[in-house]
């Protein structure tokens, strides 16, 4: 298997691994230790997250073992989940019904031939352009003007993000970089990893010595601290694990403090769209963490500004 | 046989895929004891989530009612009507004069009643027609009819939401989206309880599930 033919793949994915042991032995620890009623709620929600993370990681590491194909087709699945919850939240009329079916049958299976296939200039002019116009012409015809313009914008909002961001991931793999040929993989658990520990690090440096609220109308649980530390630690993470990938250590900590910073940004935009359409979670797909969209929020962020980054300054 | 369980797995993963559906249970999902479930009616996709979301053992003993206008139409529709949902076909008022209505009804009476009386359950949808899935449109006298015969039997009332923004009215292909059904907790019909009364009683058991959604 190609998978073990690449010793600095086996030694990321042996990390991933042992750092999920760690959490999993703690949150045992923990478990025995709760004592109130809410320290044992955190600790069943830390419990929870944990054996999800070793679902997600099993699912992954398969993906990523079977090649570009397997992360390709777990993408464009993350992307369908992520368009059913958010398009569950639209507030849609009878009208856009085709114009959804098109988002769906259409452009989301489009967008992934063409990552497939590596076409880069219809991949990222798919959905920006021709998703763009045709969709509210395909509204249009449907005869309903009422709320069209927010109708159609929120319709090419939520595909932009579903589906257009999330394939930003698995096109790191069609990337062409000098001396890395064939290793994207790597590149791609670079950035899922940097971003996830980013979102787990500000979790948990928040709930540890969390004071001082960030964004207390748009998301009570964040804190000043979370951010600074969390994203201060993913950034460390993400420098240390330079040698995984064709960056330099100073060039790794750049690139991961455009992740860290895009993945916030990406959690705080869609905290404010749930607010927004008053729901604490997109969905309950994933046990202690809620909807796809809650765990990927950041991911959608912060894929095309490293693949864009990563396009412009290393192929 | 084989392909009657390969179609019937086909479509509760379909069913799964496009609605998400996870059912929410207010009543006890292991009780075989036959059962009258009713639910609000707004799309073609009802049947299926319902049927679908049912425990494998409650489903092999439930039969959907169903319109036979439409569920008796095609070969495809018929076979998963006959052979997949197993489901008691009924015909909606097409007969012509007082005497034959009554019949019909009469005999869609007693088709319901030997079923339940075969320990089976039935899924029905006494609001008649599909609506438009915003509001619950009034009940018709059918379910105070089958209750008042069997009043022992318990009804289910059943909340769908979302469905009819899934597969609306006149379209052909579904639009994936997290759908929702909850199975209420039981009622029975009261000794003596006005028709009226029980309808409107059974209509707002099934609201009272939508708004506890959250």
């Amino acid at each position: 298997m190609r998978l073990f033919a690449d010793r600095e793949l086996v030694w990321l994915i042996g990390g991933i691994l042992v750092f999920l042991s760690i959490a999993t032995v703690v949150a045992a620890v923990l478990r025995s230790r709760a004592q109130s009623e809410s320290a044992r709620a955190t600790v069943d929600n830390l419990v929870a997250r944990t054996r999800a993370w070793w679902v997600m990681v099993l699912v992954f590491g398969v993906a990523i073992a079977t090649g570009g194909i397997g992360s390709l087709v777990m993408f464009a699945i993350v992307s369908f989940l992520a368009l059913r919850e958010f398009m569950t939240l639209l507030p849609t009329r009878r009208a856009d019904h085709r114009a959804m079916l098109w988002a769906f049958f259409l452009f989301l299976p489009l967008q992934y031939w063409y990552v497939a296939t590596g076409w880069y200039g219809m991949f990222s002019l798919l959905i920006p352009v021709y998703a763009y116009l045709l969709l509210p012409s395909v509204a249009v015809l449907a005869g309903d003007t009422e709320d069209f313009l927010s109708r159609t914008s929120r319709l090419q909002w939520v595909l932009m993000i579903c589906v257009f961001c999330v394939s930003h991931a698995p096109a790191l793999l069609m990337l062409d970089i000098p001396g890395y040929e064939g290793q994207g993989a790597k590149l791609l658990l670079f950035l899922v990893v940097v971003t996830q520990v980013s979102d787990v690090l500000q979790y948990v440096v928040g709930k540890l010595i969390g004071r001082h609220k960030a964004v207390p109308t748009v998301s009570p649980n964040k804190t000043v601290e979370g951010y600074v530390g969390g994203g201060g630690l993913a950034v460390l993470i993400g420098t240390a694990l330079w040698w995984a990938t064709p960056f330099t250590p100073w060039q790794a900590a750049l690139l991961s403090l455009v992740v860290v910073l895009a993945g916030m940004a990406g959690g705080l935009v869609m905290s404010a769209v749930k607010r927004d359409r008053q729901v604490k979670d997109f969905g309950a797909l994933i046990p202690g963490h809620g909807g796809v969209l809650d765990r990927i929020d950041s991911l959608c962020f912060s894929a095309p500004l490293f693949f864009h980054l990563t396009r412009f300054y290393f192929t | 046989m084989v392909l009657e369980s390969l179609a019937s797995s086909v479509l509760r993963g379909l069913c799964r895929l496009v609605t998400g559906a996870q059912p929410r249970w207010l009543c006890d999902p292991r009780s075989l004891a036959p059962r009258i479930y009713f639910a609000n009616h707004c799309s073609h996709l009802d049947t299926v989530v319902v049927w679908s979301t049912l425990p494998d053992a409650l489903r092999e003993r439930t039969r959907p009612v169903a319109a036979r206008d439409y569920w008796g139409h095609g070969r495809l529709r018929r076979f998963v009507a006959d052979r997949v949902f197993d489901a008691l076909l009924i015909d909606r008022k097409s007969a012509e004069g007082a005497e034959t209505v009554e019949r019909q009804r009469r005999e869609t009476l007693e088709a319901m009643t030997a079923v339940l009386d075969s320990e089976r359950s039935l899924i029905l949808y006494p609001e008649g027609t599909r609506g438009s899935g915003e509001a619950v449109q009034p009940f018709r006298a059918g379910l105070y009819h089958l209750a008042k015969a069997r009043p022992a039997v318990p009804l289910v009332p059943v909340y769908l939401g979302n469905l009819a923004r899934i597969l609306p009215k006149g379209a052909t292909l579904p639009v994936p989206m997290q759908g929702q059904v909850v199975f209420g907790p039981e009622i029975r019909i009261a000794i003596g309880e006005d028709r009226q009364a029980f309808l409107e009683r059974c209509r707002l058991a099934v609201l009272e599930l939508a708004e506890g959604r959250q």
